[in-house]
């Protein structure tokens, strides 16, 4: 016992010099995030060398997992930030009180559409991004299926069971495509648009970049997806285009976000401050076209030139108010036919 | 019973002196029978009380009966991925227990050449998480794959897939149930029939047959188990087809809606509970094959049925080595199809996923860790069950739990796991998603195999040795601990070295539980899936799979060793 109690004792004061250490140099941040798992080490690294005293724990997931762990969470929050996570997610947290008050230092040289319109102040945006078309003009080819310039040309039945796009419930890149479609081209025409696209899907994916990897590999002739993962696969060889439909296409804000009642609000804050700085958005534009400070430009190759043009006009409050109602009709519609369809 | 006698009426009637010390021993050795029957209480019964009770809970915890059983019923894709679910195990099934039955035939009852290379290639899939052999076949049958043609036109994405890449996954599990079942026979048997003239087939149909019997029925319904409850193949290669495992999965991290996933979760306990009665009554209908006068049949040259099996063997068997290799090729190419030329770069596994090689690392961690505790402790425990004659309710007790988890599969006890260790009441709470978890539910997952290779080789050691022990007042603990434990050291490396290489495959009793700071090779694997690096995936699970091979190897060395060295005594 005695034995016992010693061990115990020295345990508890190992911990408590551990602890004591870790207080003076590192705090443990937990950030929920949806970025793109190549991004999280630059990031990480980033950020520490901003702000040396947090330690960044990444908790990596698609959007839809992220959103709905964190709801589900939301009586006892494991995450103290959250970031590169779809701003029509952060509006939902925001509406459900889950969100602290806090505006980052230089958010006020931000484009306006990536701040917070509405007080309180919670949510910060990152950087957009667009779902395109990636089109593999060799596999095109050998089907005899002409390159789309309308979404209505992936409806043409050469491409029967060889489109791939990202599930709209798990994957962010796919719930923005499709309110993309419904508030183009109008509710009624947008799902009668999907229903027409859904006979010629092959498979939902659960990724905003798999889509366009599978397209660029030629396992599929086009897939539905995030636009810089098709400037990237082109770049690496891939026989695609990057298409931009006359239409225009959905996108999407990435934002970080401040977890209300976190315990390391202090260092939080800090991080939140890093992401409006250039050097923050020099990172995310390595990623994406379209960042939220002016004057952060990086054209990577074969990126589409049109690609800021072809943005629709986007209400990001549609997108959160109307995704639970958006998702069921979708599930109603597709995820239903789908299993049987095999 | 009997060796219980000696310690108990000793510590009866004399109340003193030696008579004292052998009943503090006794008592010490009651306690630690009870404490093991409450470690397997909490690591395996608990989480398995949450699933049932999770099942009959709304979302926010209310008592609902059977409400969510009947939302499952009346929702259409849930019961789509039932049957779907049903259709792949059955087909899968179909197809894996006769060709293990040819492969096995052909490894016992004949004389086929080169037979310690057909059972190591037939072994090579236990050997690598089941993705691996999913991830394979989208190169050899998928939209740009090289066999292409062979599927005539239909698409690998979808009940193809999963069953050809769960046969192959499946196929030595069967393999080894039905060596087993097919190594004894009575040679008399043999020799009576053919002395009556006997057809061969019916000799197969009338003698064989039934002696295999009860290892087809096993077989059946562990090939079955497999299929139904595996995560991993659905997932890569799967498409839109649900299934199951894949619909847990959903429910669960998904949409967090745990009272779903717990009804799916039980739907997947039947046919493992099924099989696990059905095999205990079968058991107890076996009679001996082998009286003590059999004769062990051995078979004789014949040149047709040498012939027939042993192209049917090598056929089989290239089939396996050829998909695996497949997938280690895949590995080390460019961009596939466009571009076929060599490259390391698929192994630079950091620029397709942050976390780099550290799930590598921490698959290691987690697996030696696995392998010492469980070893360990399941040779402890199942010292206290078979060799201490104490507390008998206790012992029976802690026997049920440790044959339990033989009728659970990974993908349940691990989202058991989810709700025991997510519930808000559990202090055990703070090890949620940390190494810890994962290796106490890896052990407790495989508990059963391990605890019956233990109880096995305790079996067989007399208990003369307790009994003199006992008479020369050693207490148990140091008697257990200088003889008992190194006679068996042959049978402890077993379960070391079983539940390493089964900790470094799982996938499916992990998915759900692992945290940021422990995310394993085989959850990797999906995640590169996921986001279409699939050649970087078949990297990390090639470097699994060598890994798992080369501690088999190592294993394999160090037994002979042993067995030279430390257990000269069991040569005469």
């Amino acid at each position: 016992m005695k034995l016992r109690h010693a061990a115990s004792l020295a345990l508890g004061m190992g911990l408590a010099v551990f602890a004591g250490e870790a207080l003076a140099q590192k705090t443990k941040v937990t950030i929920y995030t949806a970025l793109e798992n190549d991004q999280l080490g630059p990031f990480k690294a980033s950020i520490e060398k901003a702000v040396p005293d947090a330690e960044v724990v990444w908790v990596r997931d698609s959007t839809g997992v992220i959103t709905a762990r964190f709801l589900a969470e939301k009586d006892n929050p494991r995450a103290d930030m959250v970031m590169g996570l779809a701003a029509s997610s952060l509006l939902l947290f925001e509406k459900a009180g889950l969100l602290e008050t806090y505006e980052p230092k230089g958010a006020s040289a931000l484009k306006p559409a990536f701040r917070d319109g509405a007080a309180p102040y919670t949510w910060t945006g990152m950087d957009a991004f667009l779902g395109v078309v990636c089109f593999n003009t060799a596999e095109a080819g050998k089907a005899g299926a002409k390159a789309p310039a309308s979404w209505q040309d992936l409806l043409q039945p050469a491409l029967k069971d060889k489109i791939v796009m990202p599930h709209p419930a798990s994957s962010g890149t796919g719930y923005l495509m499709v309110a993309g479609w419904l508030q183009s081209m109008g509710e009624e025409a947008g799902w009668k648009f999907m229903d027409g696209l859904h006979q010629n899907i092959a498979a939902y994916l659960h990724s905003g970049s798999a889509p366009c990897v599978q397209a660029a590999r030629g396992e599929r002739t086009v897939g539905l997806a995030l636009d810089m993962r098709g400037a990237s696969e082109k770049t690496k060889g891939a026989p695609i285009e990057v298409i931009i439909p006359k239409e225009g296409v959905g996108w999407e804000m990435e934002a970080s976000a401040i977890v209300k009642g976190t315990k390391v609000g202090d260092v939080a804050k800090k991080i939140a401050d890093w992401s409006t700085t250039k050097e923050a958005n020099e990172l995310y534009s390595k990623t994406y076209a379209i960042v939220a400070l002016p004057g952060v430009v990086n054209n990577p190759p074969n990126y589409p030139t049109n690609a800021e043009a072809g943005m629709i006009k986007n209400d990001l409050g549609w997108m959160a108010d109307n995704r639970d109602r958006v998702l069921k009709e979708w599930s109603r519609r597709y995820e239903s036919k789908a299993a049987p369809k095999n | 019973m009997s060796a219980a006698a000696p310690v108990a009426t000793r510590a009866g009637p004399v109340p003193s002196g030696p008579g004292a010390r052998a009943s503090t021993e006794a008592r010490i050795g009651a306690a630690l029978v009870w404490l093991l029957g409450a470690v397997l209480t909490l690591i395996i019964a608990a989480p398995l009380w949450m699933l049932l009770s999770k099942s009959v809970q709304s979302v926010d915890g209310a008592f609902v009966g059977l409400a969510n059983f009947a939302v499952y019923a009346t929702t259409p894709t849930l019961v789509a991925a039932l049957l779907n679910s049903l259709f792949v195990a059955s087909l899968s099934t179909a197809i894996v227990v006769p060709l293990a039955f040819v492969y096995a035939y052909a490894l016992q009852r004949s004389c086929v050449p080169g037979k310690g290379v057909l059972y190591a290639a037939a072994l090579l899939p236990i050997f690598a998480p089941s993705l691996l052999s999913a991830l394979a076949l989208v190169y050899v049958f998928g939209n740009q794959g090289f066999l292409k043609g062979a599927l005539f036109g239909a698409s690998l994405y979808g009940p193809v897939g999963i069953v050809i890449a769960e046969s192959l996954y499946a196929f030595p599990h069967a393999l080894l149930i039905l060596t087993t079942a097919l190594a004894l026979a009575d040679g008399r048997l043999y020799e009576a029939a053919e002395a009556m003239g006997t057809t061969r087939a019916r000799i197969f149909r009338t003698v064989t047959l039934p002696g295999a019997r009860y290892g087809l029925i096993s077989a059946v319904f562990v090939v079955f188990t497999i299929v139904i409850t595996d995560f991993g193949i659905p997932k890569v290669i799967g498409g839109q087809y649900a299934v199951l495992a894949t619909d847990a999965y959903k429910q669960v991290v998904g949409q967090q809606n745990f009272p779903m996933g717990a009804v799916v979760g039980l739907l997947l306990l039947v046919p493992a509970v099924l099989a696990f009665f059905v095999d205990r009554s079968v058991r107890s209908r076996q009679v001996a094959l082998l009286s003590a006068r059999a004769v062990p049949y051995v078979a004789k040259p014949r040149r047709a049925r040498d012939l027939a099996f042993g192209v049917a063997a090598y056929v089989i068997g290239a089939m396996i080595v050829a998909t695996y290799t497949v997938a280690v090729w895949a590995s080390f190419i460019k961009y596939w199809p466009y571009n076929l030329s060599l490259t390391l770069a698929n192994y630079d596994f950091a620029s397709f996923d942050a976390s780099g090689w550290s799930p590598y690392f921490n698959s290691l961690k987690m697996a030696a860790a696995s392998a010492v505790i469980g070893a360990t402790f399941v040779f402890f425990g199942a010292y206290l069950i078979e060799k201490l004659k104490l507390a008998p309710f206790g012992r029976a007790f802690a026997q049920f739990l440790a044959m339990l988890p033989m009728a659970v599969p990974g993908l349940v006890l691990g989202l058991g796991y989810v709700f025991f260790y997510n519930a808000t009441w559990n202090p055990l709470g703070v090890f949620y998603g940390s190494l810890a978890v994962l290796v106490v539910n890896t052990v407790a997952h495989f508990y059963t195999v391990a605890h019956i290779t233990a109880t096995t080789a305790l079996g067989q050691i007399d208990p003369e040795f307790e009994s003199v022990a006992a008479s020369l007042k050693v207490p148990f603990w140091r008697h257990a601990r200088r003889v008992t434990a190194p006679i068996c050291l042959p049978a402890i490396l077993d379960i070391g070295v079983y539940m390493f290489v089964n900790a470094l495959t799982t996938v499916s009793a992990v998915i759900f539980l692992y945290g940021s700071e422990s995310k394993l090779a085989s959850i990797a694997i999906v995640h590169l899936d996921e986001a279409g690096a699939i050649a970087s995936a078949a990297a990390m699970g090639a470097i699994v799979m060598a890994t798992a091979i080369a501690v088999k190897l190592a294993h394999l060395a160090i037994d002979r060793a042993l067995l030279g060295r430390l257990q000269a005594w069991r040569r005469r």
